[in-house]
């Protein structure tokens, strides 16, 4: 065996021109699935990523129009300008019938009020800021990394004290430590000026979009909950909320169960209702998206494959017909049918197996240039390389048995009087 | 007395069985070949010569008559079984040397002990003696394109005694050699001969046969023919 791969490898040297063009559609075939299925995890990757700075296991509860048939036309909806009235709103009583209820099963629940965007600090260095009043819970649904200080509390009530991202605080005060905690600031929003203090700083996660366009952020600035309804004069109830599932529910099940909870107090209501979505849905969605792509490429890359193999017979047949001297003398010195048939099925598989070694190295530079591209390095998958080489082989016995027999099945005579 | 290492009563070999262009080469060969004899079988081309050869050397089969190589009944042998009779008993010496190209002479002359699936180590050791036998040791890991014709014919030679075969079947082993590499080549046939090996030379050149020990001559498929030959002093 040993000495047909050495075999192969010679014969596959002394027609190195040959053997690559041969190899050519195995490369491609065998490189372009590595490279997709690199950058599709490379994709997914980054996507799941940024999905969960947001909190892939959280579950956003929100108002949503009912559509006037129940047809379609919910995503055209979302959309619209309408704003619920007071009495539409989620309200506390509803919240805390609901938190009674699955105790068991609800880990955090997050409000937030946004009372807008503002501008903080004075002169040339300002910074941007989203007013978002939130409890306490806002910060366990939500990854927050706080600096110093700590985070708002349900007992702070309509106190104007407000957790700045370290950026803005920057901005404010040229450092962000614990030296700028209580220090008060003005921040502009909408047409008011309003006082706050400092209570704590978090850090700012810049892998999100703002990094890749390279303008200033506009970052979250937290402050209680009472204070921002206070503030902005808002309706005494909530458009929309985030659920924490307790680690270990199952959330798709406690999402369906929110949504029926939710929604009964609504059946009455005649142009609202209650939705409730995961990000793990969304990022399902995509992920199966992104899988199916893979697949549609794989498929194409399965054709060139197939066309390869062909490639290999054809040369392979070639190469026996150049040969048949060399058959026949073999034959003539005792080889039986089986190692003629052996030695071109192992000069098969070889071309193939060098081919698909050629085309795992280009996949994965291909697909290593598309990860980094894509700003989400990944290691090319293990298995796909794996699978690579098996099927190059595959190809290499499939492809070559025919030509192979062929040459097993040659009578001696002929072949050896063969010119 | 012994055992010949051929035995053919009435081979006849026929092509096209059956069909109105029915060819009958050999008309009913009877043959025996005893242990140790250098016997040359010389006839004009058309004469039967390369069939006779072909089932001597059990690359076919004789439509009718029996043939018994070395103890063995070739016309009941499978096809499998005729690879292995060819590599263990039959050693081919060929007109055209046929080695293997871009294989050294060392890998061509392991080729045979290779195929009877012997260890790396003994075949390697086995190729290098043999190789020094002929005079090639310091060719051995040339390869084909590198060598002479001479050197061809003589890796050849060694190759052909691998496995230790019973006979010895050279077809025109000097055909493409000029005559100063012929008288080589033949000198290592004489010395193989004194050693007790078993030849049989097929030519078409009387001065050739007439080195050898018994001349049988063939024609239009038959053997006119028998006569004593020199031997190696003419």
């Amino acid at each position: 065996m040993l000495d047909n791969i050495r075999m192969a490898f010679a014969s596959l040297w002394a027609g190195k021109m040959r053997a690559l063009l041969t190899m050519l559609g195995i490369i491609i075939g065998i490189g372009s699935v590595i490279a997709i299925v690199t950058v599709g995890d490379s994709l997914s990757g980054s996507l799941t990523d940024s999905l969960q700075s947001f909190g892939v296991g959280n579950i956003t509860v929100s108002l949503q129009q009912k559509s006037e048939s129940d047809s379609g036309g919910g995503a055209v909806r979302m959309f619209s300008m309408a704003r619920p009235s007071e009495e539409d709103l989620i309200t506390d009583a509803m919240l805390e019938e609901y938190q009674a209820a699955y105790a068991g099963s609800i880990y955090a629940i997050s409000l937030e009020s946004a009372l807008g965007t503002g501008t903080v600090g004075g002169g040339e260095d300002t910074a941007s800021v989203q007013v978002t009043g939130v409890n306490a819970q806002y910060a366990d649904a939500n990854e927050l990394e706080l600096l110093c200080g700590r985070f708002v509390k349900d007992s702070d009530g309509e106190r104007q004290l407000a957790v700045v991202s370290d950026l803005a605080c920057e901005s404010l005060f040229g450092r962000a430590d614990a030296s700028v905690l209580g220090k008060s600031f003005q921040a502009a929003v909408g047409e008011k000026l309003l006082t706050f203090y400092v209570a704590g700083v978090y850090e700012y996660d810049d892998s999100g979009y703002f990094s890749m366009t390279g303008e200033d952020p506009v970052t979250e600035m937290y402050i209680p909950l009472a204070a921002a309804q206070k503030l902005g004069e808002a309706d005494k109830g909530y458009q929309s909320f985030a659920v924490v599932a307790a680690s270990g529910a199952d959330t798709a099940a406690f999402l369906d169960e929110t949504e029926a909870f939710f929604s009964s107090f609504y059946t009455r209501n005649e142009s609202w209702t209650v939705t409730a979505t995961s990000m793990e849905s969304l990022v399902e969605e995509m992920t199966s998206m992104l899988d199916t792509v893979k697949l549609a490429i794989s498929a194409i890359a399965a054709i060139s494959l197939l066309v390869g193999g062909i490639g290999v017979m054809n040369i392979m047949l070639v190469s026996i017909t150049e040969r048949t001297r060399e058959i026949g003398t073999r034959k003539a010195l005792g080889a039986r049918r089986s190692d003629i048939r052996l030695q071109f099925i192992t000069e098969a598989v070889v071309i193939c197996l060098v081919g698909g070694a050629l085309g795992v190295a280009l996949g994965v530079a291909l697909g290593s240039v598309g990860a980094s591209l894509l700003g989400y390095a990944v290691k090319p998958s293990l298995s796909a390389v794996l699978v690579a080489v098996g099927f190059s082989m595959a190809i290499g016995v499939f492809f070559g048995y025919y030509p192979a027999n062929k040459a097993a099945k040659l009578d001696p005579i002929d072949a050896l009087r063969y010119e | 007395m012994q055992q010949p290492i051929i035995e053919m009563r009435g081979i006849v070999k026929r092509y096209y069985i059956g069909k109105p262009n029915e060819l009958e080469i050999l008309h009913g060969i009877d043959l025996a070949v005893w242990p140790g004899e250098f016997v040359a079988i010389v006839g004009e081309s058309g004469s039967g010569k390369s069939t006779l050869m072909n089932i001597i050397g059990v690359l076919d089969r004789p439509t009718e008559g029996s043939y018994t190589l070395d103890g063995v009944d070739v016309g009941k042998a499978k096809d499998s079984e005729l690879s292995a009779i060819r590599n263990r008993k039959i050693g081919f010496v060929f007109q055209t040397f046929n080695l293997i190209g871009r294989t050294s002479a060392q890998k061509n002359v392991e080729l045979p002990m290779l195929y009877a699936r012997a260890p790396a180590r003994q075949r390697a050791k086995r190729a290098k003696e043999l190789l020094a036998q002929v005079g090639m040791s310091e060719r051995a890991g040339h390869e084909p394109n590198e060598l002479s014709g001479g050197q061809k014919q003589r890796v050849a030679i060694a190759r052909a005694l691998a496995n230790e075969p019973a006979l010895l079947l050279a077809d025109e082993p000097t055909g493409a050699l000029d005559s100063a590499t012929s008288r080589t080549v033949m000198d290592i046939f004489h010395e193989l001969h004194r050693q007790g090996m078993t030849i049989v030379l097929i030519t078409h050149s009387q001065q050739l046969a007439q080195e050898c020990q018994r001349i049988l001559t063939l024609q239009d498929g038959r053997i006119i023919g028998e006569r004593k030959g020199a031997g190696r002093s003419a």
